[in-house]
């Protein structure tokens, strides 16, 4: 068709403009390769991680503080939504409020196999807590602390559900420094523009 | 591995992930383009992390190896960060 209006060939097309010369298939499949893989680079969501923390164990404190802070590290706007027993990570006293139970969970490193009947009685869960903040430190894993200190200095941005906050009675300086406040609207917004979004 | 002259050193020896990601990210933000961070890992999942930590961000991954069962890493801080 094209050729019928314009004078253009097939034959044309396929050695390309003079100066180019002819292109093989793979010049071509490697040029559109570069351009798409520099397209996505230059997407905005590929640069927007945007992470829900709704649990308030000392063990599911990790994950979202250390995705959040590795994806500032490579370049991303990173953010937490701390949600319900999540704010325990941001709370002043997280030291204290962050622990483990052993109850239900089959799958914690336990010197011994205990039975639920047995690890529900009254000091197991300061003694699981106890056990797995000195696991952590003899092998040199960060604290909950070090990590908070670390993602604000690398620019995650830590956020606390408003309405969490209101319904636990918690005021705004029950948190550390540099926490923001807001909604699930204000998440949704930010997370439809993000790649990496995360429900931990 | 080469001869580099790093510009700045990160000792991450014995940090566990993801400190010496985070380590060599605060320092490399103090670097100007085309300076070179050493990092010196334990950590061996910093086998990984560094490679595609450089890669994620531009910066270039001189050279790397093993020295006494601590890895070395060299990054090339790349133009226009």
């Amino acid at each position: 068709m094209t050729s019928d209006t314009t004078g253009i060939t097939g034959a044309d097309v396929m050695s390309g403009p003079p100066g180019i010369g002819a292109l093989t298939e793979e010049d071509v499949r490697r040029i559109v390769r570069d351009e798409v893989q520099k397209a996505f680079a230059k997407e905005p969501a590929a640069r927007e991680a945007a992470i829900i923390a709704s649990k308030g164990t000392l063990d599911w404190a990790y994950p979202p503080l250390i995705l959040a802070s590795s994806a500032a590290a490579i370049g991303m706007d990173a953010s937490v939504f701390f949600t319900f027993y999540g704010l325990n990570i941001i709370h002043k006293d997280a030291a204290k409020k962050l622990k483990i139970d052993p109850v239900g969970n089959p799958a914690m490193p336990m010197p011994v196999p205990i039975p639920d009947i047995i690890s529900s009685l009254p000091g197991m869960v300061p003694m699981a807590s106890a056990m797995m903040r000195s696991k952590f430190a003899k092998n040199n894993v960060a604290t909950i602390a070090q990590l908070l200190d670390t993602a604000r200095e690398v620019g995650v941005r830590l956020i606390a559900c408003q309405m969490t906050v209101d319904v636990f009675g918690y005021r705004p300086g029950d948190f550390i420094d540099g926490v923001e406040f807001a909604g699930a609207t204000a998440y949704m917004a930010q997370a439809r523009r993000a790649h990496v979004t995360m429900f931990i | 591995m080469q001869n580099i002259t790093e510009d700045k050193l990160v000792d991450a020896r014995d940090l566990m992930c993801p400190m010496p990601v985070m380590a060599a990210t605060k320092a490399m933000r103090r670097l100007a383009a085309g300076q070179v961070l050493k990092v010196m890992a334990t950590d061996r999942g910093s086998l990984a992390d560094i490679p595609a930590w450089a890669e994620e961000n531009g910066d270039e991954l001189v050279d790397s190896g093993e020295e006494s069962g601590v890895f070395v890493f060299y990054v090339r801080k790349a133009a226009g960060e």
